[in-house]
């Protein structure tokens, strides 16, 4: 395949042109040094090592998506990987997805633990025999080179019990550093993964205080630092760490976000209980995603009910089991539905 | 002879799985080719983190010649059968030969198999190997069907000999077999050829792979070594972690690290565990401050700047875990120091199990029964019970939150930190020992106390709520916990009867509406563990309790013995199995078993150890035979003639010398087994009963039991009697095998 991402000297310095020349912070443009534009150059900011990633995957022939518009716990629950992981057709994908994780809010305090946090999410259907080259080729694009660092396959199986599903891998080791995980789905909703789908998930903000020898996420620079405006992490994030950390522990109304949970879940199986035949388009309509969303709410809440330390530890399984009944039914739906079904050939 | 060269290319196959893997291999191979009728004389399997290796030295070309026979229908026989003969022997009629057998003639289907050429049966039992696996998970990638621990490369398939070599034409689920291999992932890429073992592995070793794990752990743990000697340290040596560290790399590259100064105040196992879980580093101690100071990383690869970077991004790892353990160290010893008042009040929110309750309920069901066995095991009763009471306190610790290995081991370090007695210290450490068969057994009594009272609380709580273990399901480690109480009362030579511990632990796990021990219900308790449920002491105080009638007084009162005996029977079966392992007989041990004060397992063992010992000897395997001919001669007697001749032979009817050298021995060994038995001195007991070996012996020589004489023949079977009476009060003598 072809290599063809933009050295990172001109991504800066497109990014800078978008930047308001009017606003008076603007000190204008940093000189362009000889090192800048070697490519390739040790990424300098967090966004630099993101838009890499995006450009590398992009020249990999990955459709580059956006995040999906939902509260997520993981970059998995985009429905780009869980349900596009089912049936036959050929998938390729790379996006950024924000995720949620309300039990690990430290008020914007510890140097590597955030409650909202970004991950880069590539999924691959079937999984290419050169995944892990690939993978390693994406490490390199963002100054992991394999010639100065102890890059390690470490065994690490993959479960989500919300999802149905688990698949086999490594997490990926840098110098004893875990970042990324890499999985050959086996299921997901209940349902065999045929083909199997590769993925691959990047911790952007502890690879990326790696990459840049940071030691507190909330120093990292998110621009680039010699820009006119330079922003940390901190400077975007501390100030919402802080309000969603006294949210998730606090301020969330348990009673109203256990009702949006029954909510939820009852929604979710009212829009799959529709019949497939829609009288006003006169088409043949499964609402899989609309329903799938409604699951991906349901575990949000659950997250969130989990983080306020309301649920008992028998009661947690219990809600588990109700997520994962709901996943496995979208993907039952999914299925049915043109994306997900088997290619005809592939029986 | 051809050698044979397999190698299976895969992505990163899990440390742990790599040794049983390469066994496998081998042993699968090996069996196929040998039952397809060919021989080899040697066979070797290695594994790296990407490959299986198998070699065979000395194959023969060709599998034996087979010349089968098989016999069929008689010839006259229904044509149905013939069908299901050519059937079954893919034949078809005129193939078959006609013989004469005895009365009939018989079908004979002879099948000659000719040899087969090594290369096909190869390519046969290699693909049945690769398709069943015995992987312990594994998993299909891409489009295929195929299955194996990660995705599966290439297949290496060699035969070599004095003509050249030649690859074993195979193709796996569309992997074709072939002659090339490749290097290290980043050192050496490229692929290469092979032409023999010799020849693969002089290369892999040009292109930077170790292929064999023994030598790979031998180089990290010299490098390790040396490393630590030049800096006058030395390398904490841990074989578990040297096996797993060669199986996630093929070129092994130790690099020494220092921890930082700020950690080095952690206890020594907390810096030793975060290593090794998280890291897998090695351990490096300074002699001279006996502190864990430094670590052996080892890395995958060679880099321009010797590995600096690699080194310096580790040690940042490191940092950042081991600040994580010291904010848990603290913060830890904070509620340590205020006695642990949060731990043990969080541990009420811990369910133990939602038919046992929580932890809480627990560690006061424990706490009760440690303060019964102290006296017991000659701990002070409220020492024990205190150590009981905080033994688990650390499992709300955070140290123990991120280290469950660390539990009982943190407890030591916080009941110290709060100033507890060291005894109190030493339980939390030690009550979950023995934990294994070859684990060590706690000697200190308070760590006896609270390790017996919290595995016998696992036991009757299980049983109690019908949760035993049944054939290979043994989810709560009862066995486990079986196995401890027994270890922990032989080693400590620990007497007392474990049925009233365990009725009253039942009855405790059983009162569920009555939550307090104190007053009535807990002076029951206290009488039923000392007296047991039917001694007198308790059952006045029960019957003092009906004149209260309270709620509980039903469940105590009409208590089921059936539980603890069940119990006390799955004690005992354990204490065969271990009992075995330690070289003593089954009946034997049935023969002690079926004697009175088999819960107290210290006795039935010093019993079972003796007669063990006289069974070793001449006199003693003759006199159970003796024992075994004098019973038989009376059981048959007395079933015979419907009465039990018990009734005292009498030495003046005695006829021989040998028959009054009999009385007069018996009355020897009466005299001396009584008391023996007495002093539970079952040495000197069975001594004296081997030593009627001889006039039981002679007695039967010279003496006829079944004679005219009605007298002498009730004397001489009341005799036998004695005989009998003398060997069973030792042991179950009819329990004993021959």
């Amino acid at each position: 395949m072809r290599v063809l991402f933009a050295p990172p000297a001109q991504a800066a310095l497109t990014l800078a042109r978008l930047l308001p020349m009017e606003s008076e912070h603007f000190k204008g443009f940093p000189a362009m040094s000889a090192a800048q534009t070697n490519a390739p150059s040790l990424p300098r900011s967090f966004q630099e090592i993101i838009l890499r990633l995006q450009a590398y995957w992009a020249s990999k022939g990955c459709a580059i998506l956006q995040p999906y518009d939902m509260e997520v716990g993981a970059g998995t629950f985009h429905p780009a990987t869980t349900l596009r992981s089912l049936g036959t057709k050929p998938w390729a994908a790379a996006y950024v997805q924000p995720s949620r994780r309300p039990t690990d809010g430290r008020y914007g305090e510890n140097p590597n633990r955030l409650q909202h946090y970004y991950q880069y999410q590539v999924i691959i259907k079937p999984s290419p025999p050169d995944l892990q080259d690939l993978y390693l080729g994406s490490l390199a694009a963002i100054g992991l080179d394999s010639t100065l660092h102890d890059i390690r396959f470490v065994e690490d199986d993959w479960e989500s019990p919300t999802l149905g599903a688990w698949g086999l891998g490594w997490e990926v080791w840098c110098d004893g550093m875990e970042v990324s995980q890499f999985t050959y789905f086996q299921q997901v909703g209940g349902h065999d993964c045929r083909p199997v789908s590769g993925e691959l998930t990047y911790g952007l903000e502890r690879l990326a205080m790696y990459v840049l020898g940071v030691d507190h996420v909330m120093t990292m620079p998110f621009n680039d630092p010699q820009s006119p405006i330079a922003l940390t992490y901190g400077d975007i994030f501390r100030q919402t760490e802080e309000e969603y950390s006294r949210h998730n522990f606090d301020g969330a109304d348990t009673a109203q976000l256990l009702r949006h949970f029954e909510d939820a879940e009852a929604e979710c199986e009212r829009l799959l209980a529709f019949p497939p035949d829609d009288p006003k388009s006169g088409k043949r309509i499964i609402m899989a995603h609309p329903a799938y969303d409604q699951t991906i709410k349901a575990s949000h809440l659950f997250n969130l009910l989990d983080a306020r330390g309301v649920i008992s530890v028998t009661e947690r399984q219990a809600y588990i089991g109700r997520v994962r009944a709901l996943a496995k039914k979208c993907a039952d739906a999914f299925r049915q539905t043109e994306a997900g079904a088997d290619a005809p050939d592939a029986a | 002879m051809p050698d044979l060269l397999i190698e299976l290319f895969s992505e990163e196959i899990p440390a742990r799985m790599q040794a049983k893997a390469r066994e496998d291999l081998k042993r699968m191979v090996t069996e196929g080719l040998v039952q397809a009728g060919l021989t080899y004389a040697s066979a070797g399997a290695f594994s790296t983190p990407r490959r299986l290796t198998l070699t065979l030295e000395g194959l023969t070309n060709e599998s034996r010649p087979v010349r089968e026979e098989r016999k069929g229908p008689r010839v006259d026989a229904p044509a149905a059968a013939l069908d299901g003969f050519l059937r079954s022997t893919g034949l078809t009629r005129d193939q078959l030969e006609i013989r004469d057998d005895k009365k009939a003639q018989v079908y004979f289907a002879v099948v000659e198999k000719p040899g087969r050429a090594a290369d096909a049966i190869i390519a046969e039992v290699l693909e049945t190997t690769i398709r069943t696996f015995p992987w312990p998970k594994s998993m299909r990638w891409g489009n295929g069907t195929l299955r194996w621990v990660r995705p599966l490369h290439s297949i290496l398939c060699l035969l070599n000999d004095e003509a050249g070599s030649r690859i074993v034409p195979l193709t796996v689920d569309g992997i074709t077999a072939g002659n090339t291999t490749r290097g290290h992932r980043f050192l050496s890429p490229a692929a290469f050829s092979v032409t023999s073992f010799e020849d693969y592995t002089v290369k892999l070793k040009r292109a930077h792979v170790i292929l064999d794990s023994a030598e790979r752990e031998a180089t990290i743990w010299q490098t390790a070594q040396n490393l630590a000697f030049a800096a006058g340290m030395e390398v904490v040596e841990d074989k578990g972690l040297l096996a797993e560290v060669a199986g996630l790399v093929e070129w092994p590259v130790p690099l020494m690290g220092r921890i930082n100064d700020a950690f080095l105040g952690l206890p020594p196992e907390v810096l030793q565990t975060s290593m090794k879980e998280h890291q897998k580093f090695f351990s490096v101690k300074n002699p001279r401050t006996g502190r864990i100071e430094g670590f052996v990383t080892v890395a995958n690869t060679e880099t321009a700047d010797h590995g600096e970077t690699i080194l310096k991004g580790n040690q940042k790892v490191l940092t950042a875990r081991l600040s994580d353990a010291k904010f848990f160290w603290e913060n830890d010893l904070r509620v340590a120091r205020a006695g642990m008042g949060d731990w043990l009040d969080g541990l009420k929110a811990v369910t133990f199990h939602n038919k046992l309750g929580s932890q809480a309920d627990r560690i006061a069901r424990i706490a009760a029964l440690a303060r019964e066995i102290a006296p017991l095991v000659g701990a002070d009763p409220d020492m024990a019970e205190q150590a009981a009471r905080l033994a688990k306190a650390d499992l709300r610790s955070a140290m123990v939150g991120e280290f469950p290995e660390l539990q009982g081991l943190m407890g030591m370090y916080y009941a110290r930190a709060a100033g507890l007695p060291e005894p109190v210290a030493l339980a939390a450490r030690d009550h979950y020992s023995p934990l294994g068969p070859s684990d060590d057994v706690p000697t200190e009594p308070v760590s006896v106390a609270v390790a017996l009272a919290d595995k016998i609380d696992t036991l009757t709580g299980f049983w109690a709520i019908d949760e035993k273990p049944t054939g290979s399901k043994d989810p709560f480690a009862l066995r486990r916990a079986a196995l401890g109480v027994i270890r922990l009362v032989l080693s400590n030579n620990v007497r007392f009867s474990i049925d009233k511990l365990v009725d009253v632990q039942i009855l405790r796990h059983q009162q569920g509406a009555m939550p307090t021990e104190q007053g009535l219900f807990g002076q029951i308790l206290n009488a039923a563990s000392a007296h047991g449920m039917f001694g007198d002491v308790t059952r006045r105080l029960i019957k003092a309790a009906e004149d209260v009638a309270p709620n509980w007084l039903s469940a105590v009162r009409d208590h089921d013995p059936s539980i603890s005996d069940d119990l006390r029977d799955f004690l005992h079966d354990r204490l065969k199995v271990y009992l075995k392992d330690q070289g003593i007989r089954h009946d034997v041990i049935d023969a002690c078993l079926a004697m009175p004060g088999n819960c107290d397992l210290t006795l039935l063992v010093n019993r079972a150890t003796a007669l063990q010992a006289t069974l070793q000897t001449e006199d003693g395997t003759n006199l159970v035979a003796a024992f075994k001919r004098a019973n038989n001669i009376l059981s048959q007697a007395e079933a015979k003639d419907g009465v039990e001749y018990s009734f005292g032979a009498d030495p003046k009817y005695a006829e021989t010398d040998e028959e009054r050298a009999l009385f007069a021995a018996l009355d020897q060994a009466d005299a001396a087994i009584k008391p023996a038995m007495a002093a539970e001195n079952f040495t000197a007991a069975m001594q004296s009963m081997a030593a009627l070996r001889a006039p039981i012996d002679a007695f039967f020589t010279a003496v006829q039991i079944n004679t005219e004489s009605q007298i002498l023949r009730r004397n001489r079977l009341n005799l036998l009697h004695r005989i009998r009476a003398i060997c069973l009060s030792v042991a179950d003598l009819t329990k004993l095998d021959g």
